[in-house]
């Protein structure tokens, strides 16, 4: 068998490069938590108006003791529930998604608020928005003939201004 | 050796990829146009989702499964020196897939399926859709079962010798399907068919997207294998050169086969329903694979430059310049390398597991694969298809510029569809939607890209029509031309080959392990915890 030199070297470079890569990936991974949402719930996305957590009135941002905040949001052709909805940047949220339909996907452009949302799973999304203004919320995976119409929308304000908003009694979401 | 069945057989596999590339190409424009909306009055999304649905059956299923059984069956034939095994078992497989070919177009077109070819259950098409789907697929099991029965032929008749490298790698890609192909069976027959045909209500979308997980990234290896066959048996040859290296081309192969299957959920990366660590090691597993296409680069370029250098090209660059640039297929295999590079730039963004949440399901992902799928893969089969329609059909090629305004037309419509698609992702554009609704100042920012996209989708349906206006006036013509496909020679013929370069066997073996590890907790998972199904929805 005969194996040229210079392949040998370029297969030696080749490894190096992938296992850069995943010396990387695994590194972000492990030691700053940054995975893929993948929390393996399961729900039933035909019962959700009777669950605990997804009854219309604890959708939308609530906040949790530690000054982290729980977003509840149920996903459904076509829209995102709910439709509008204020939140705090430089936060800490946690976002949990259900569909209560069929596969939908969800993502604020410019952001790495992204997951999936599978009808039978709650999808749940760690991250913080560091910049305020209007955002949209798209549905990203085809669910049907309204999909281009899934939308719904976002206001991320300052810290300080959500506070006000909350402590006057002003609604986050409708 | 009188081959002309042989001929015949792998002729019409090929005329029928074709021809659904052709009706898919028309579909192509119609999209970027409609989505656009420029033009009003095309506006319909039930038109736009089954033309979607059909356009992605035609490109990734029909026109691949169809082109790679022909150029297999003349592979076969040609490299071996052996006719195609019983001719009545091949044709079964031809018309049982082409059968399954015409179940699914009739809801698909109908607007009966348009649930994208990827299917996406809980919505349920007409289950003569996944039934055709199936056929097809069975269609194409009767292949792998004639190129391992040559394979296996050869091997006999000649023991010790090392297999062909042609037919080494149409083997690999038999083998390759057998197990790819396996997910996606499961997923249709024990879920998908029964829910449609209402003999079971509900669908636990989790395990059918996990199955589907399977088949989904070495399907894109099955593609592709035939091209990078083409890359290391045929272009050398034509380029004036010869092979560099034999064995690492075999090593390519195995390692494509072996490390594309247990890696598919880099599809499932932002999916709810597998956890990190499983998403992890696929992720790794995804990179491992990048290595037979590393290996890839670096042979399939040292045989142009040893064909350049025989060509009389000197200095460092200078055989470049000496490269028959005027051979359809050399020509075909340096734009497809370049698409290559680009391509493959992206989907190492894609594979990273953290990276791929910024472009997951925007514009970015059909641009990826419009780029290295439509860009790479295909231009090859044009490149394969230029040269095999005169030996196939015994006439001269229509008209050989034509070809090559073809493949550049090709390449700069790819460009130009590409770009700005990728772009669109960057900027937040979701794929797959049939207008653009939102209520926000970032939609006005598409815009312009969706306009150059037009234009690089009408360069592409205009190289489209050039390809099948040059077969087919090939195909008609009077003149008749006697030639045999030539196979590229290694600079150093494979001697005492180790049986695991010329043998799938133990392959198959470590394939199995790995399968196990990699899907078996993550499908058993289903069955041992509680799961909810979801019931059948319209589109």
């Amino acid at each position: 068998m005969h194996i040229d030199r210079l392949e040998k070297k370029w297969a030696g470079i080749s490894l190096g490069i992938a296992g850069l890569f995943v010396a990387i990936i695994l590194g972000s991974a492990l030691f700053h938590g940054i995975h893929a949402p993948s929390n393996v719930e399961t729900i039933d996305s035909a019962r959700l108006h009777l669950s605990e957590e997804f009854a219309e009135d604890n959708l939308g941002p609530q906040r949790n003791p530690d000054g982290s905040i729980t977003v509840r949001m149920v996903a459904g052709r076509y829209g995102f529930y709910p439709k509008t909805m204020v939140l705090p940047a430089e936060t800490s949220l946690t976002f949990r998604w259900v569909s209560l339909d069929v596969i939908h996907g969800v993502h604020i452009p410019m952001t790495n608020m992204s997951t999936m949302i599978v009808p039978g799973y709650v999808a749940q999304v760690n991250t913080v928005l560091h910049h305020t203004g209007d955002y949209p919320l798209l549905c990203n995976e085809y669910c049907g003939m309204g999909h281009a119409h899934m939308w719904s929308n976002l206001k991320v304000v300052s810290k300080a201004q959500w506070a006000d908003m909350n402590n006057q009694g002003g609604a986050t979401h409708e | 050796m009188n081959n002309a069945m042989e001929k015949k057989l792998a002729l019409v596999h090929l005329w029928v990829a074709f021809g659904a590339f052709a009706l898919a190409a028309v579909m192509g424009l119609y999209q970027v146009v409609e989505r656009s909306g420029f033009f009003g009055f095309l506006e319909s999304r039930e038109v736009y989702y089954a033309s979607v649905s059909t356009h992605g059956v035609l490109m990734g299923f029909v026109l691949t499964t169809f082109f790679i059984m022909g150029f297999g069956y003349y592979v076969a034939t040609s490299s071996l020196k052996l006719p195609v095994w019983n001719k009545t078992f091949a044709w079964t497989g031809f018309w049982v897939a082409l059968t399954g070919v015409v179940m699914a177009a009739l809801p698909l077109l109908g607007g009966a399926a348009s649930v994208l070819y990827t299917f996406y259950p809980p919505m349920k098409a007409h289950p003569m859709f996944y039934i055709g789907a199936t056929l097809l697929v069975v269609g194409s099991w009767f292949w792998c079962v004639s190129m391992i029965v040559m394979h296996v032929q050869w091997k006999n008749a000649n023991p010790g010798q090392p297999v062909p490298l042609a037919m080494f790698a149409t083997t690999a890609n038999a083998i390759l399907w057998l197990w790819t192909s396996a997910g996606v069976a499961m997923e249709v027959l024990f879920q998908l068919i029964p829910w449609a045909l209402g003999w079971v209500d509900t669908i636990d979308d989790g395990l059918a997207r996990t199955l589907f997980a399977w088949t989904l990234h070495p399907i894109v290896y099955f593609w592709l294998i035939p091209t990078y066959t083409a890359f290391y048996c045929l272009v050398p040859k034509q380029a004036g050169g010869f092979l560099f290296s034999d064995e690492m081309a075999r090593a390519a192969f195995i390692l494509l086969v072996v490390f594309s299957l247990p890696i598919g959920f880099h599809h499932l990366y932002m999916d709810p329903e597998q956890s990190h660590g499983w998403k992890l090691l696929h992720g790794v597993g995804t990179f491992i694979v990048t290595l037979p296409t590393f290996i890839t680069g670096f042979t399939v370029i040292a045989s142009l430059e040893i064909a350049g250098r025989l060509n009389g090209g000197k200095g460092l660059f200078g055989w470049i310049a000496a490269l028959p640039w005027t051979n359809p297929m050399v020509l075909a295999m340096v734009l497809g390398l370049l698409m290559l590079i680009l391509g493959g730039f992206g989907g190492l963004i894609n594979a990273s597991y953290a990276m791929n949440a910024m472009v997951h399901n925007t514009a970015w992902v059909p641009g990826h694969f419009h780029l290295i799928f439509g860009g790479t893969t295909v231009i090859m089969y044009f490149g394969i298809a230029y040269y095999f329609w005169p030996v196939l059909s015994g006439k001269p090629l229509y008209c050989k510029s034509l070809a090559l305004t073809q493949l550049w037309t090709w390449f700069i419509g790819m460009m130009i569809m590409t770009t700005p698609w990728h772009i669109l992702g960057l900027l937040g554009q979701p794929r797959r939607i049939d207008s653009v609704n939102y209520n926000n100042l970032l939609t006005l920012s598409w815009e312009p890209y969706e306009a150059i996209m037009i234009f690089g989708g009408a360069v592409l349906l205009y190289s489209s029509g050039l390809l099948i206006y040059n077969l087919y006036k090939t195909q008609i013509g009077t003149e008749t031309y006697q030639g045999e496909i030539e196979y590229a020679e290694p600079i150093h013929a494979p001697t005492d080959l180790p049986e695991y370069l010329n043998s799938f066997k133990v392959w198959n073996i470590v394939i199995a392990v790995f399968m196990l590890i990699a899907f078996g907790y993550p499908i058993l998972q289903f069955f041992l915890m509680e799961t909810f199904g979801s019931g059948r929805w319209g589109v």
